[in-house]
């Protein structure tokens, strides 16, 4: 096989962080080749400079022996690199045909819109993916497998010789996943390379024919199908040192104060993002929640804390019923999401440090109508030390801190609520190494004073060195359901992509 | 799977879209139901007479308004147009009057009438690229980057001649500068200029949205800002553009405002931009972007010049003219709502 595009030592340093770090990555014709790595590996910087959106730092991309550089995603799409990428990224106003030919319409004259060619060339693309979508179909109107379909279409009309497919299973049923995969053996066939990067482990092996394992922004490995193996990835992918030491319970976990029954929640759309969740949870005890993005994790979340509408099934709290309760209720009952985005949702930017911290729970100092000086500041110094902030004191602007530091003060916000179960979604989600294992000691601080912690993570490291209890969690339900000191490392990432035979319905 | 949809979705069209299609076209009834509503109830409403009036009334507005539909396509706003009116009125009347100064060479040169109206267009679409370089450069709000030319484009105005009006703008033969009139008052097989002017603007208009790339980019840039950019789109050069389409159209109606009225006035203009969003909005243009029409515009412009000038040959106070005016609008945007969800249902259900 030729490789028809060879990067070397691909280095893109963002500020503050370096991205990739001297990566090689050969991508060959008329093959699968396939990329793989943790959130935050390097995957989709990588990819972005494939396309055009990013420049390396250092290090030379070539094409057939020939160096290139790509200015900008129209750069790359007329060198033949085209791209399906993991969102959906389409105009939801125009039809399939306009959205197939935006940015590269046929015209007659160098003007006029040939709808005609349009048309047909557009009915001709998607009858090669076995998809016939009438052409004029309103994007809007599409299931998100068909606009998937269309994303490919669009890249295929660009005659791209390198296809980039970024998980372009996470949105799809098992028989659509089928007809993709007949279109990938119809492009390897007529000579296309395609980089295909997936978390599906099973997936990658059926179709991949050379594997590149990214970690922490390097090269991991890089191997030829036949020397593959699902052990082999996984030990590829996570390394094996482990940043977190296990700090063991100082108190036994307690009795059952979260109940969840028949927990569901369907996907707009079709499916269902939370599916028949049953589950318990203790005081005292860590729970992690692993799982893929797309896994149902921040869903199950928001359906316990009252945050979905169309969330059906039984949620018990120390015993009491929360069914429709509203989500100042549950926070009066002791229940308590941190939310995954901070920034977006957890602070206020330009409030001080105290009065972030006080935000949910201003009844407790307001004194006639008024916030209380007396009453707040020892309640604000007391949460400052027990979470051991680091801040010039109160008063300081919430800018002021590091990201873990922040962190810390959405969760200091929370516990001035008086919580009993604390729900943290991806806690530790843009902070450095030394402010995670700061967050989670704070976590088993927390559970040995008697509260329920369960949080959510991507990272494999983030499971064992923190949690007393691992469920894993993949297309809505959840598939383990572990002691940490039984769960492997292999057991949490099958069970992660472990599909069900009902997908297709 | 795909095919039963297909022909799922197909077959259930059929069922509530003949209200959906009443809604749809809801403009364009309202346009028939308004002026056979004043044919019964006004005298001498149906008339050729009446009609010319009407439509050089409505093509000022219309004009400016499809400016305006690009611009809030893309997903925009222009609060600038009244202004630019205004300022290239006074620029054309300054040049017709005063001639250009310079004062280096202790001449002033006189521009004939067709080097004025390529002046006024420079200045109206440079003052539409500004805003456009505003928003798209600097990151301001497309609503605050306008609101900030409108006041300045205004300002300009009334510097140009101190707050007086420039009247009479008839030319002199000995200056080589007459005929300003004809663009406002003249006459082409009986149909006014400035409706000629609006049919072909409007003709253009339609076709470059619908059938060029560049339309094809106004509506991406408003539909998915992000999807467009990644298919290699590039959106700022789009929103400028359409910015300057906007200056444009505003600068066509400062020179047709000024040439029917001889004169030009600082203040020409005023509170234009609110009728032009208006007619954009009335035809069925959705503020966030991505869906409208210039066809629908133009029937909007129409509604909205057939109802002011109806009520007032009916005699109807101005006071209520804008009452009912603003009761219009609102009919129309929560119809707008009532289509979309509808369409929705008839989608999923």
């Amino acid at each position: 096989m030729t490789v028809v595009l060879s990067a070397i030592g691909i280095t893109k340093a963002f500020p503050g962080t370096v991205a990739l770090q001297d990566v090689d990555f050969d991508v060959h014709a008329g093959a699968v080749n396939v990329l793989i790595g943790e959130n935050g590996a390097g995957k989709s910087t990588l990819t972005k400079i494939l396309v055009g959106v990013e420049r390396p730092t250092l290090g030379t991309i070539s094409m057939l022996g020939e160096k290139v550089s790509f200015s900008s995603v129209r750069d790359a799409a007329s060198k033949g690199i085209g791209i399906v990428f993991q969102e959906v990224n389409l105009c939801p106003n125009m039809s399939v045909t306009e959205n197939i030919f935006l940015g590269r319409d046929i015209t007659r004259a160098g003007f006029h819109i040939d709808r005609g060619a349009q048309r047909a060339r557009a009915a001709e693309l998607l009858g090669r993916l076995e998809h016939n979508i009438d052409p004029d179909t309103l994007v809007a109107d599409l299931m998100i497998g068909q606009q998937q379909i269309v994303e490919i279409a669009k890249a295929l009309a660009e005659d791209a010789r390198i296809l980039i497919m970024d998980e372009p299973t996470s949105a799809l049923s098992a028989s659509e996943v089928e007809v993709l995969f007949k279109v990938i053996g119809e492009l390897k066939r007529a000579g296309v390379a395609i980089i295909y990067i997936s978390h599906r482990l099973e997936e990658l092996i059926r179709i991949g024919d050379y594997f590149t394992v990214l970690r922490d922004g390097r090269l991991a490995a890089a191997a030829p199908r036949e020397e593959v193996s699902i052990p082999w990835i996984i030990s590829k992918m996570l390394g094996s040192e482990n940043v977190l030491p296990k700090r063991p319970p100082a108190v036994p976990a307690g009795p059952a104060i979260l109940e969840v029954e028949h927990l569901s929640l369907p996907r707009r759309g079709a499916g269902m993002a939370v599916d028949d969740v049953s589950v318990t949870f203790r005081t005292g005890e860590i729970t992690a929640i692993y799982g893929l993005l797309g896994a149902g994790r921040t869903e199950l979340f928001e359906s316990l804390y009252g945050l979905r509408g169309g969330a059906t099934g039984s949620v018990r709290l120390e015993g009491v019923e929360l069914g429709s309760r509203s989500v100042n209720h549950r926070m009066k009952a002791g229940l308590l999401l941190v939310p995954e985005d901070r920034q977006r949702d957890g602070l206020v930017q330009n409030l001080s440090v105290g009065g972030n911290l006080g935000l949910a729970s201003l009844r407790r100092f307001t004194r006639f109508f008024s916030i209380s000086k007396a009453a707040e500041t020892p309640l604000l110094s007391q949460v400052i030390d027990q979470l051991h902030i680091k801040t010039a004191g109160a008063d300081a602007p919430i800018t002021s801190l590091s990201g873990g530091n922040q962190q810390k003060v959405v969760i200091g916000k929370s516990l001035l609520t008086q919580p009993r179960v604390l729900l943290l979604d991806e806690p530790s989600r843009g902070i450095d190494i030394g402010a995670k294992a700061e967050v989670f000691n704070t976590m088993r601080d927390l559970a040995d004073q008697g509260l329920a912690i369960i949080y959510t993570t991507s990272d494999l490291k983030e499971t064992h060195g923190v949690a007393d209890r691992i469920l894993v969690m993949a297309y809505g339900r959840i598939t383990a359901d572990l002691r940490a000191e039984e769960a492997t490392d292999e057991a949490l990432v099958r069970a992660s992509t472990y599909q069900f035979d009902t997908a297709a319905a | 799977m795909s095919t039963a949809t297909a022909t799922g979705m197909r077959g259930q069209a059929g069922n509530g879209s003949a209200l959906l299609l009443v809604l749809k076209l809801r403009t364009f009834i309202a346009l028939i139901a308004v002026t056979l509503f004043f044919a019964l109830m006004a005298p001498n409403f149906v008339s050729v007479a009446n009609a010319v009036i009407i439509s050089k009334h409505v093509a000022i507005n219309a004009i400016l308004a499809i400016g305006m539909t690009y611009v809030i396509l893309t997903g925009g706003i222009d609060l600038s147009v009244g202004s630019i009116v205004g300022l290239t009125g006074m620029v054309a009347g300054g040049l017709l009057v005063h001639g250009m100064p310079l004062a280096m060479f202790g001449v002033v040169i006189y521009p004939n009438v067709v080097e004025v109206i390529l002046i006024a267009l420079f200045v109206g679409t440079a003052i539409g690229a500004i805003n456009g370089l505003l928003i798209t450069k600097l990151g301001v709000a497309p609503f605050i980057a306008t609101l900030g030319t409108l006041y300045v484009a205004r300002g300009a105005a009334l510097l140009l001649s101190g707050g007086a009006t420039f009247s009479n703008l008839v030319g002199k033969p000995e200056l080589g500068n007459q005929g300003y009139p004809v663009i406002g008052s003249g006459n082409l097989f009986g149909v006014p200029i400035s409706v000629l002017i609006l049919v072909l603007m409007a003709l253009v208009a339609a076709y470059v949205a619908q059938r060029t790339p560049f339309g094809r980019k106004v509506y991406a840039v408003g539909g998915n800002e992000r999807a467009a950019a990644l298919s290699g789109v590039r959106v700022d050069r789009v929103k400028i553009a359409v910015y300057m389409i906007s200056g444009f159209c505003a600068a066509v109606v400062g020179l047709i405002v000024s040439s029917q009225l001889v004169a030009s006035h600082p203040a020409s203009g005023e509170t234009f931009e609110l009728n032009a969003i208006a007619a954009a909005v009335l035809g069925g243009t959705s503020l966030s972007g991505g869906r409208g029409l210039i066809g629908g515009t133009i029937v909007g412009a129409f509604v909205i010049g057939v109802l002011s000038d109806g009520l007032v040959m009916m005699g109807v106070s101005e006071f209520w003219q804008m009452v009912i005016k603003g009761l219009v609008i609102i009919a129309a945007v929560v119809l707008d709502q009532l289509q979309r969800r509808l369409a929705a249902n008839t989608r999923q259900g």
